[in-house]
């Protein structure tokens, strides 16, 4: 690194320790107690629906909220009490912390580059290099305006790595965006983590935790509503899931009923195919079940048994679906 | 890695903010109108519609109205100050700038010092289309020059004011609102346009104490004179008091946003 900022190497061994963290907007709860533990030179996913609370998460650790209780710590720096030795470890892409609009993609970079301390010369060999990297000097005089949803992100992301923190927040790094560029967004997070830097990344695609993270939170309303691995979060709702779908509409509330008394545990129902889904301690349960359900005349049209997805653990942590399962029963 | 950052840095990341507001007005130019017709359009329609009634002939009236379309013009000009910050903290970019290591108040810096360009322009312009009209200040290329920066320091002290209605309010036109509700009287109920002896007694007592007027008076004499006095001490000291107390005021919201 010849920036004037070397990457500081801090030796801690949690890049991130929040206890009890709460923001209250307007009298209501939108974080809520939110305990947070995040290795050094790891991928966490923070994983929620809109509103969970993702963001008001994120803005506190980085410094651009106060919390109204509880304390967070980056790499064992306070964020209240010594936020700019925290922000020298940080980088933030967001939906919010953006880049400037009214400027084009040259300028942003030399005047975050120049705000970082590069000199005028490093500056604009800095921003070469990230708008060659990111594919974007072809456009990098244009105004900002004409730049696609992909091309903005790509530039918020360079932004965020003028000088390469530590520790990179991505709030929502591919929200719309299309599949290359999501793959690429991918492949780069993987890149970082190997070079040791730490991600904390928000996402309301569980597909995307469990692809990136080693470590997920799953936050519902303001709080941390499981913790784990994402193969621990999927073993916590059973190591297999029962998928089964009734023939006739009608036995659906008995087929429920028999499910749930004979595995002896609670049952879903996938809003879009009014298929039961119920988690399964060992897939040998199936004989009993398929007993029980021709004794009571209830005709199949399919059943099956795999693993869980990380789907089916958040509505079974829950007891609601993902905004993802949701926006499919609308279309 | 340092605790807070240094005295030096924070000027150059203001500066390099400064810089950005720069950029920002060569994308946008259209942000200009305010300093640059508006002084132009002034200037021709007040010097020929009153020039006649209040000094017998336009080119008379010069001396008078010249320095009161450029009081008047640089201290609206302020505003804008407040009303961009507002817009500016709205964008996602602030955000970016906050989760940076540098001086907090480097953004609120930077944007003020920006906009002694603005000022700058319209101070140019104003006296440029009054020579081009036919004025000749008596005093002199170096006296209009004194003049301008005095002006042009005013309005930086007075853009604090706006710049803390731009970090409290809600919204850019809050800020426009409420601004021009209060300036707008300040600089009619001066003595910008006509001789304070033609209004009524009452008013006269209002438009004396007025802080403008006296900034007028202090522009006039240095451009037609070559002297100043006791209306250069009061600007100077009054402007000087408006950034003692809201420069903190501003600062102190602002740090509490960022």
């Amino acid at each position: 690194m010849a920036h004037r900022h070397p990457l500081p190497v801090p030796d801690a061994q949690w890049a991130i320790e929040a206890r009890g963290l709460q923001k209250f907007f307007g009298g209501h709860p939108a974080v809520n107690g939110v305990d947070l533990k995040v290795r050094s030179g790891t991928i966490y996913s923070v994983l929620g629906p809109n509103g969970a609370g993702k963001t008001t998460t994120i803005r506190m650790l980085a410094t651009l909220l106060k919390p109204d209780a509880g304390t967070a710590k980056i790499f064992g720096f306070d964020t209240v009490r010594q936020p700019h030795l925290v922000r020298q470890l940080i980088s933030v892409t967001g939906q919010y912390a953006t880049v400037d609009e009214s400027l084009t993609a040259w300028e942003n970079l030399i005047i975050f580059a120049r705000l970082l301390g590069l000199s005028r010369a490093e500056a604009r060999r800095r921003a070469a290099e990230l708008l060659e990297r990111f594919g974007l000097t072809e456009a990098a005089r244009r105004p900002l305006k004409q730049f696609s949803g992909g091309m903005r992100r790509r530039l918020d992301l360079a932004a965020s790595l003028i000088v390469e923190t530590p520790l990179l927040f991505l709030d929502e790094p591919t929200t719309g965006l299309d599949p290359r560029t999501r793959a690429m967004m991918w492949e780069f997070i993987r890149n970082s983590v190997r070079k040791g830097t730490t991600v904390l990344l928000t996402t309301q695609y569980l597909d995307e935790a469990d692809q990136l993270a080693d470590r997920i939170a799953v936050i519902d309303r303001g709080r941390v509503v499981a913790e784990g691995t994402a193969d621990e979060l999927k073993t916590s709702v059973g190591t297999s899931s029962l998928q089964l779908k009734v023939r006739d509409e009608i036995d659906m509330a008995q087929a429920r009923q028999t499910v749930e008394q004979v595995l002896g545990v609670r049952s879903h129902v996938t809003p879009e195919a009014g298929r039961i889904t119920a988690p399964m301690a060992g897939a040998d349960q199936l004989a009993d079940l398929l007993v029980a359900l021709r004794n009571q005349g209830i005709a199949l049209a399919e059943i099956s048994v795999r693993k869980p997805t990380l789907d089916e653990v958040f509505m079974a942590i829950t007891g609601r679906p993902t905004e993802e399962e949701r926006e499919k029963v609308v279309s | 890695m340092t605790k807070t950052p240094g005295f030096g840095q924070a000027v150059r990341q203001s500066l390099t903010m400064a810089y950005r507001g720069l950029l920002k007005v060569r994308h946008t130019p259209e942000q200009l109108f305010d300093v640059t017709l508006q002084p132009i359009l002034f200037t021709l329609m007040f010097a020929y519609v009153f020039g006649g009634a209040i000094s017998g002939d336009v080119r008379s009236y010069l001396p008078v109205i010249i320095p009161g379309i450029l009081v008047q013009t640089v201290i609206t000009a302020s505003i804008v100050t407040g009303v961009q910050l507002r817009e500016d903290m709205d964008k996602g970019v602030f955000d970016r700038f906050r989760s940076l290591p540098i001086a907090r108040m480097a953004p609120l810096a930077g944007a003020l010092l920006a906009d002694m360009i603005r000022y700058a322009i319209a101070t140019v312009l104003t006296f440029a289309i009054g020579y081009v009209m036919g004025y000749r200040p008596d005093a002199g290329l170096g006296y209009v020059a004194l003049a301008g920066v005095v002006v042009m320091a005013c309005a930086w002290c007075i853009s604090w004011i706006f710049a803390f209605f731009g970090v409290v309010a809600r919204t850019a036109s809050t800020v426009q609102g409420v601004s021009v509700i209060i300036l707008l009287p300040l600089t009619i109920l001066s003595n910008a346009f006509v001789p304070v002896q033609t209004m009524p007694g009452w008013l006269q007592k209002f438009v004396n104490v007025n802080p403008v007027s006296h900034l007028v008076s202090a522009v006039r004499e240095l451009v037609n004179e070559g002297t100043f006095g006791w209306h250069l001490a009061v600007s100077l000291i009054g402007a000087a008091a408006i950034a003692a107390v809201f420069a903190p005021l501003a600062v102190r919201a602002y740090m509490r946003r960022a």
